[in-house]
């Protein structure tokens, strides 16, 4: 499977999830923002990090990259693609996803290791996780804060497309397992495809259990089904 | 001649350009922590009769254009591209 990995001055996962993508096998390729073509791939990621220092708002420049084009085009036309944290940021800022990514409710930077639900199992994502199981998943944000509009939240819930939620160890969603204040616990959305998913945990600090746990390796391995 | 020409052009540069301002707040219903917190330590400062308070954003922007009206798109243009997060935020654009 080939995986392209945009890389924005400010990027600072991109590493990482090369390292993840590598270790699952994936053929990758880091991409600068400033090319105008994309080399074909099944998976394009857009890490995290703080493309343009957060400029104006979290990917806001980002969103209007040269390379952004590419990605437009080829997730309309059914490639997947994964948006993690600042990526998550940038793909709202190009409308592939729905809502906004406020700033964290209590105006903190928050940099833990969280509990998260998986909503839908039957994605391309998700297939390899079990239905409500819960994963262990860092969060390093200032903007995590989830929201949009009633209609799309509806959307969201009647469509499935509710990805992750922010909940206890138990799986319970509730006011004190959100961290940020988004909207629903909602940690992660798809678009009506199901080929895009944006999320602000960080499923490829999970790959190793020397430095942390092994949670994020499915939502890769789901991608290589 | 040089000196006159670069003269002229400065001129006419000057004469083609309009000034606007761009004020970004956020919609009604969107949290706005930072208010709050401004809010809060004014209150604590003293001032009672402080109701509310909403941050926004502020924009200065000169264009090289003579017709306002052409401007004044302009500037609507680049705040539904680029400078308004609509989903969120609200503006307005004032002639300066």
């Amino acid at each position: 499977m080939k995986s392209s990995v945009i890389v924005f001055p400010g990027s600072n996962c991109d590493r990482d999830i090369a390292v993840a993508l590598n270790k699952m096998e994936f053929k990758n390729q880091m991409i600068w923002h400033k090319e105008t073509t994309l080399p074909k791939s099944d998976l394009i990621v857009i890490p995290g990090g703080f493309s343009y220092g957060d400029y104006l708002r979290s990917g806001a420049i980002a969103g209007k990259s040269a390379i952004i084009n590419e990605v437009i085009k080829s997730a309309n036309a059914g490639c997947l693609v994964l948006g993690i944290c600042n990526g998550f940021q940038i793909l709202t800022e190009t409308g592939l996803l729905k809502g906004t990514l406020l700033r964290n409710k209590n105006l903190k930077f928050i940099n833990k290791d969280v509990n998260i639900k998986v909503i839908n199992n039957k994605t391309k994502f998700s297939s390899n996780y079990k239905k409500n199981q819960v994963l262990k998943i860092n969060i390093a944000h200032n903007e995590g804060n989830y929201f949009t509009n009633s209609d799309h939240l509806k959307d969201l819930k009647n469509n499935n497309l509710i990805a992750f939620q922010y909940c206890d160890e138990s799986g319970n969603v509730n006011e004190q397992s959100n961290p940020n204040g988004a909207l629903e616990n909602i940690a992660g959305i798809y678009n009506s495809n199901k080929n895009i998913l944006g999320m602000m945990p960080h499923p490829e600090r999970m790959i190793d259990n020397y430095v942390s746990n092994t949670d994020g390796i499915n939502l890769f391995s789901s991608l290589l089904n | 001649m040089r000196l006159i020409s670069e003269k002229l052009y400065q001129l006419n540069s000057r004469k083609n350009k309009l000034k606007f301002s761009v004020t970004v707040t956020l919609k009604k219903d969107v949290l706005d922590p930072q208010g709050n917190v401004v809010q809060n330590t004014l209150t604590n400062l003293g001032m009672n009769n402080l109701k509310s308070i909403r941050q926004g954003k502020f924009f200065e922007i000169d264009i090289d254009e003579k017709d306002p009206k052409t401007a004044e798109k302009k500037i609507n243009e680049m705040c539904e591209k680029l400078l308004v997060n609509l989903i969120i935020e609200n503006y307005k654009i004032d002639k300066l």
